[in-house]
């Protein structure tokens, strides 16, 4: 009898609670730099909205998830032109939301995450591969949801080495962030045991990635400059500038796959990947933006994601609340990965598989079988504890 | 008062069953044949399995990524969800052939069919919605919105509260069946995919692969009253994936299929305990038992077969290949 009774008074209050009060408000704002990348390739050219069209996916997510726990999700987009100061602008939107998902160069990160440091708004950086962001520049308000260079490189050089496909043929862009990506290569190689057989830099001398007969200088440009290299597997190649890499497959002078920047390439993410339930998000995504995801939309649909499921297990919007979960011990998001992706408290990076992709299909998924590791598998992806720069404030 | 009276029906009941379980168990008849029917989600076929020689005497090509399959209660039908073809095929275990489809909505998954057998409840994927339909007439008597991938899909013994659970949402739906409305979402870990009642209405378990965990529900309390976790020395947490339930009818044991892991867990399903894994093929989707209980069988997707296992010996006695990717199974009186 008491029994029935306490149970009737439980669920009376819960229908109660339910029905009584207003939805908890929980405000995630967007800011990234206006402006298409360049890409080499047409196909490849990112919309408008790359990123941004991920975060209003999982609002919709969140929300569908919020009406039964009486949450609701808002997005703020905010677009910052050349000129824009983007510490002036994070702080004007951290007066209004908890969180920001951010994609944004490595410096302007740094300016957003300092500006925003004493208001207790968590960023989340959805765009910037920059290892140095979760080493020697890390900081305790900026959750990385993007992976880093290392990881991606690391992800590539254990499937090249499983492959056995040891010796490679480094060819390095000429900008800074080409220079990145192959110190990150050449780390890889070192860990995994490959080899790399000798570097060539390929120079940007300027000059348009459109033109009307350029096929026909591409075929006699990259024969010749790939000639005479030592014997080698594979042609790793560091191209973030997007400047040559694609012009690489079906070229070389001998015949060799490309991979890096072109051919087998790293990513978070790409429209082919169709495992683990995959297929349900990619259809969400095509029927709201009407066209395919991408890594940088799906790593803007994590963040926003996680920001969901921490407010859904700490049933609460305070950005404090909110912002310990995701750093404490319980936290993990399903992603469509095949496994939880958890962050790593050293530096506030989220694990993740990576993987690897040849323009149209996923042709594996790394870690690789056989690369252990003592805590997580996916730890032998990138930046290691024992390694770390990082000391979090 | 009446929750009481209940306890000692139940009590009564347990007495009675397991007496009449130990008197046929005493007449050890040999086991007689049954017959599983597998889906083979990339193979688009479904292969039909004979207990008694634990051989592939048949396989049936149905339409495009069969996942969830089941019997009608007569036993003359299998129901297959055949995801991509936005339908459920409708497979006469007589001719052993497609004869028929019903309306699903879109991108059927799994689905439950009420104790007479005549509604079918369907969790549609694409669309965070439950179709109901009537069997007979074909026809769509409604949907249920519910969380975000809407997969497991269970009906409580009293037939009262249909069981949705969310894949993205991470939630439990407990559905009125006779208002079609949610009375209850109860927070389980990430991804669940499979949920199973208790014969006594006493738990519902919902299974979370990403999570790694099995959620015990109070049905009456609607809250998570356990969470039952799993270690398998060797194998990193991530690997152990938690999918298909298989629940004795005593309620006294459990079997859970883990995925990536290889293993069925053995649980005690009173003490909530694990107390044993069993190798079985690879990335271990479903389970179902014959319906004696004499065996479980499991469907393995990488490995492409399906494990036997004997229930008394806990232990796997046979391998059986059968189409690629196989997802689903449901096992019936010939």
């Amino acid at each position: 009898m008491i029994r029935c009774l306490v149970a009737a008074i439980g669920l009376s209050i819960a229908a109660t609670s339910v029905l009584a009060a207003a939805p908890i408000e929980i405000g995630i704002g967007y800011l990234g730099r206006a402006g298409i990348k360049a890409k080499l390739s047409l196909v490849e050219l990112p919309a408008e909205n790359d990123g941004l069209a991920g975060a209003r996916l999982a609002i919709e997510d969140n929300n569908t998830t919020g009406k039964f726990l009486n949450q609701r999700f808002t997005l703020e987009e905010v677009r910052l032109k050349d000129d824009e100061d983007v510490a002036k602008t994070a702080a004007a939107l951290a007066e209004r939301t908890g969180f920001i998902i951010a994609d944004l160069p490595a410096d302007d990160l740094l300016k957003a995450a300092n500006a925003i440091r004493e208001r207790g708004t968590l960023l989340l950086n959805a765009g910037a591969i920059d290892d140095r962001l979760r080493e020697q520049d890390c900081r305790g308000n900026v959750i990385h949801v993007a992976p880093t260079r290392s990881m991606l490189a690391d992800a590539l050089a254990q499937y090249l080495v499983w492959k056995q496909w040891k010796r490679w043929l480094l060819v390095i862009g000429s900008h800074d962030q080409d220079k990145l990506y192959a110190d990150a290569l050449r780390r890889a190689a070192t860990r995994f045991g490959a080899k790399i057989v000798q570097e060539r830099t390929f120079e940007d001398t300027g000059g348009a990635r459109r033109t009307d007969s350029g096929v026909t200088l591409i075929q006699r440009q990259i024969p010749v400059f790939t000639q005479q290299a030592p014997a080698y597997d594979v042609l790793v190649a560091a191209d973030e500038s997007e400047v040559f890499a694609s012009y690489l497959p079906y070229r070389t002078w001998d015949p060799r796959p490309v991979a890096g920047s072109a051919g087998l390439v790293p990513t978070s993410w790409h429209a082919a990947q169709d495992q683990w339930g995959a297929i349900q998000i990619q259809n969400r995504f095509a029927k709201l933006n009407s066209r395919q995801m991408t890594a940088l939309d799906m790593q803007a649909w994590t963040a926003a994601r996680m920001v969901g499921e921490a407010a859904s297990r700490t049933k609460s919007g305070d950005p404090k609340v909110v912002s310990d979960f995701l750093r404490g011990k319980d936290f993990s998001v399903a992603a469509f990965k095949g496994r939880r992706l958890t962050l790593r408290d050293w530096n506030l990076q989220l694990r993740q598989p990576i993987l690897l992709v040849d323009g149209r299909m996923v042709v594996s998924v790394s870690p690789q079988e056989g690369f252990l590791h003592q805590v997580s598998e996916l730890d032998t992806l990138g930046v290691d504890r024992p390694e770390t720069k990082c000391k979090l404030n | 008062m009446q929750a009481e009276l209940k306890e000692d029906e139940l009590h009564i009941w347990r007495h009675c069953l397991l007496f009449g379980m130990a008197a046929w168990l005493a007449a050890a008849t040999p086991a007689s044949a049954f017959i599983a029917y597998v889906s083979n989600e990339k193979s688009n076929t479904v292969s039909v399995i004979d207990t008694n020689s634990w051989t592939v005497t048949k396989t049936i090509k149905v339409g495009q990524r069969p996942r969830g399959i089941e019997f009608t209660r007569d036993g003359k039908f299998v129901f297959v969800a055949v995801g991509d073809d936005d339908s459920i095929q409708v497979i006469d275990v007589a001719k052993q052939e497609v004869v028929d489809s019903l309306p699903s909505g879109p991108d059927p998954e799994l689905f439950a069919l009420d104790a007479d057998g005549k509604i079918l409840y369907v969790a549609n994927e694409n669309d965070n919605t439950v179709t109901i339909i009537d069997v007979e007439k074909r026809a769509r008597l409604g949907e249920i919105q519910v969380g975000v991938e809407p997969e497991g899909m269970a009906i409580s013994p009293d037939g009262k509260i249909l069981i949705n659970t969310s894949e993205t949402t991470n939630m439990a739906h407990f559905i009125d069946t006779t208002t079609r409305e949610i009375v209850a979402n109860v927070l389980v870990d990430a991804r669940p995919r499979f949920a199973e009642f208790k014969r006594d209405n006493s738990e519902v378990w919902v299974s979370s692969e990403i999570g790694g965990t099995v959620s015990v529900i109070d049905p009456a309390k609607r809250e998570v009253t356990k969470k039952i976790s799993f270690e398998i020395p060797g194998l990193r947490s991530e690997a152990i994936q938690p999918v298909g339930i298989g629940m004795t009818k005593d309620g006294k044991t459990a079997f859970v299929a883990l995925g990536p892991a290889n293993r069925v867990a053995v649980v005690d399903a009173v003490s909530h305990k694990v107390t044993k894994y069993l190798l079985v093929g690879q990335r271990v989707w479903h389970l179902a038992f014959t319906p004696d209980e004499k065996y479980l069988l499991t469907t393995n997707g990488v490995s492409n077969d399906v494990s036997v296992i004997d229930v008394a010996a806990q232990k796997v006695i046979k391998t059986i290949q059968v189409g690629e990717l196989p997802w689903g199974m449901t096992i019936a009186q010939p």
